[in-house]
């Protein structure tokens, strides 16, 4: 049913109908309307699960990873900082093996602060052990809660579902929401693995000593990689159960017969698509490939979509301090040490805090690395804000 | 097999909390987590904050726990617990006594938010506090439960502040039920145990549980010196029902606190040449209000 809806509502819809049994959250803009989306089902009885208003994030995260333990299906959101004061329990529950999925709707990290998007937040925990799935717009966003449940009780892996801040969750668009029915029949009743249960009393969450703890780590490294199958046979699962393509590894737009691909992830490839058949018409070739799936990352298929591709250059709404782009670190480490000699992957970071992207800048962007290729450049930067002796 | 000292008669022992755990001789955490095992009985899941506990008793492969046993962080056992709380009744199963166990670290200072929470929230849990008084674990620093004088690695020269007064702190939460005990006393604490676990709501009870490193005290003097905690008036012993002060144990012969202070390494420093400082009689002014206060 197509159903003209704010992302944060659809979201809170569709993981309704993935019937959770407990849900945690604490209020932080702008994840603000999802939680309050799932407040109103639980309170109108239309949901069974337990809604555990707390005091904190990490105590929402805290509460989800008990609840999980012991054998629910277990749901949160957050941004920002309340990704930041999880980190610690977010890092626990993927060394537990907990598969819980949590939203989180991009902002940006203080200081100063900053409520608009970026997706500083969840790349700040990209080496935690979660999926990390990124969403282009609300219906991607609504139907990857879906898979997200299901790859994530297949795995035994967390599922961190992003979408933008405000550019998404707080975006009136069309959604096609489904059916209770066609979610009960895609999504299985959660079957635990290890809970705790007087019946068969047993401990999780002992300490390893370093006999121990290395493997735990190999093992959930290999467990991440080889989420990769279950993440795309969820995706080609959902395509024929609901008649539309969602999630996967990757995605590409006009990437064939491009000389310059755009790389990047999340609400920003709707602009890049855009300016895409501008610069066609133009005449000019540009493609796109998109990262759905962050974490594992999409090596093979990056490097594949990109083999033939010379002119390469990667767009991402967050920095690693000191060294520069993440995303684009990733795409030129997903190259063979012998192929990466002579092409050219450029590196922009953009929309820091919430900063507008326009097709102009996008524009500015493209024509640039036609000329030559870029290091690494701050993409509509306010030079004229920007003092030396501040630096 | 042994006649039963008249001193266990009604103590539940099912060694629920196996022996063969790697606390020091003498621990009164071990001891009294044993006995928390033993009164609640099989059907109970234990909630443990990272510390001593947790790591003498839940290294991979060789648990003690013969319950279900929980640990994830250091500061979030109350949430946890509230987790599990919120999982038994989103799924209908239970009823089961879920209780959340920590150190005095991970209950009044870095966990302190979470327990509040939970109190707060009314989840059907109980919360036990194992205090000793310093962060034994990480090697005996100073955490806001340690009392006055007292010396640890972080506070050489003595500690400066009075202990947080963390059974207060609970029952102002509204809950139903709070209490303290030590472990000098089995059926006292095993009483306030089951007692807890018959109530809905958050409970809190507050063990004082000396720790023979910490301290400085031989191991076999663990449940002497509790003794002497109440019978000075330092740790006095009640309940706290629905908001009343209740049960409080009565002191049978008062004891000056230099006897309790005496034998323990960490306030040696209080008795130059046998000779005791200031401090001791700062310290036997904050029995004489506890003695007051709760009419010892």
């Amino acid at each position: 049913m197509l159903k003209q809806i704010e992302g944060s509502y659809a979201v809170a819809h569709v993981v309704a109908q993935c019937r959770p049994n407990v849900i945690s959250a604490y209020p932080i803009t702008p994840q603000t309307h999802i939680v309050e989306g799932l407040a109103d089902i639980v309170g109108a009885g239309q949901l069974d699960a337990e809604f555990v208003n707390v005091e904190s994030e990490f105590s929402a995260a805290s509460v989800v990873l008990g609840a999980s333990a012991a054998g629910a299906r277990a749901y949160t959101a957050t941004s920002s900082q309340g990704v930041l004061l999880m980190s610690e329990v977010i890092y626990c529950i993927a060394g537990m093996r907990l598969p819980i999925v949590l939203t989180c709707a991009n902002r940006a990290i203080s200081a100063p602060l900053s409520i608009w998007n970026d997706q500083q937040d969840s790349m700040a925990v990209r080496d935690a052990g979660w999926i990390q799935l990124y969403a282009e717009d609300n219906q991607e966003a609504s139907d990857l809660h879906i898979q997200a449940f299901k790859i994530a009780e297949q795995t035994f892996l967390p599922v961190m579902v992003c979408m933008d801040g405000f550019i998404l969750t707080h975006a009136y668009e069309p959604v096609d929401l489904p059916e209770q029915k066609e979610v009960d029949d895609f999504l299985p009743t959660f079957k635990p693995r290890h809970i705790v249960d007087p019946r068969w009393p047993r401990g999780i969450g002992l300490f390893a000593d370093p006999r121990f703890y290395m493997e735990t780590r190999y093992i959930l490294h290999r467990a991440l990689e080889k989420s990769e199958e279950t993440i795309k046979e969820v995706s080609s699962e959902f395509a024929k159960a609901f008649g539309r393509e969602s999630g996967g590894f990757i995605k590409t737009y006009k990437l064939e017969e491009a000389d310059v691909v755009v790389v990047s992830m999340g609400s920003v490839v709707g602009t890049i698509k855009d300016l895409i058949d501008q610069l066609e018409e133009e005449g000019k070739k540009v493609g796109l490939l998109q990262i759905c799936s962050y974490r594992p990352f999409p090596r093979k298929e990056v490097y594949r979509a990109l083999k033939d591709k010379m002119n390469i250059v990667v767009l991402e709404k967050c920095i690693s301090l000191g060294r520069g782009g993440i995303l684009a670190s990733d795409v030129r480490w997903s190259f063979p040490r012998a192929e990466k000699k002579d092409r050219d992957i450029s590196s922009f970071v953009a929309g820091l805090g919430g900063r507008n992207i326009s097709i102009d800048d996008l524009r500015y962007m493209v024509e640039k690395v036609e000329k030559e290729p870029v290091e690494f450049e701050f993409l509509g930067l306010k030079t004229e804000l920007i003092a030396e002796r501040d630096m | 097999m042994r006649e039963q000292s008249k001193y266990l008669e009604g103590v539940d022992k099912k060694d629920l909390f196996a022996s063969g755990h790697r606390a020091c001789g003498g621990c009164g955490q071990a001891l009294a987590a044993r006995l928390v095992a033993d009164a609640a009985g099989e059907n109970t899941i234990a909630c443990v904050a990272t510390g001593c506990l947790e790591v003498f008793s839940a290294p991979y492969p060789d648990p003690s726990w013969r319950i279900p046993f929980l640990h994830s962080l250091f500061e979030n056992a109350a949430a946890v617990a509230s987790g599990v709380d919120a999982a038994y009744k989103a799924l209908k199963k239970g009823p089961v006594n879920i209780i959340a166990q920590g150190g005095d670290g991970s209950t009044a200072d870095i966990g302190f938010q979470s327990i509040s929470g939970m109190f707060e929230r009314g989840h059907n849990v109980l919360y036990v506090c194992y205090d000793n008084e310093a962060y034994m674990n990480t090697g005996v620093q100073r955490s806001s439960f340690t009392p006055y004088g007292a010396r640890t690695s972080t506070t050489p020269t003595g500690n400066t502040t009075r202990k947080k007064n963390m059974p207060m702190l609970a029952a102002d939460h509204g809950i139903p039920y709070v209490a303290t005990a030590t472990v000098d006393d089995f059926r006292d604490l095993q009483l306030k145990i089951r007692k807890a676990l018959t109530i809905e709501g958050p409970k809190y009870i507050h063990i004082l549980a000396p720790c023979p490193l910490g301290w400085g005290h031989p191991g076999d003097l663990t449940v002497e010196i509790c003794r002497l905690a109440k019978d000075t008036g330092l740790f006095p012993i009640y309940e706290i029902i629905d908001g009343k002060v209740t049960n409080v144990r009565k002191i049978p012969v008062k004891v000056p606190v230099a006897e309790y202070l005496k034998p323990q390494g960490r306030f040696k420093h209080l008795f130059k040449r046998g000779v005791p400082s200031e401090e001791v009689d700062a310290i036997q002014e904050i029995a004489n209000q506890n003695i007051e206060r709760f009419n010892l």
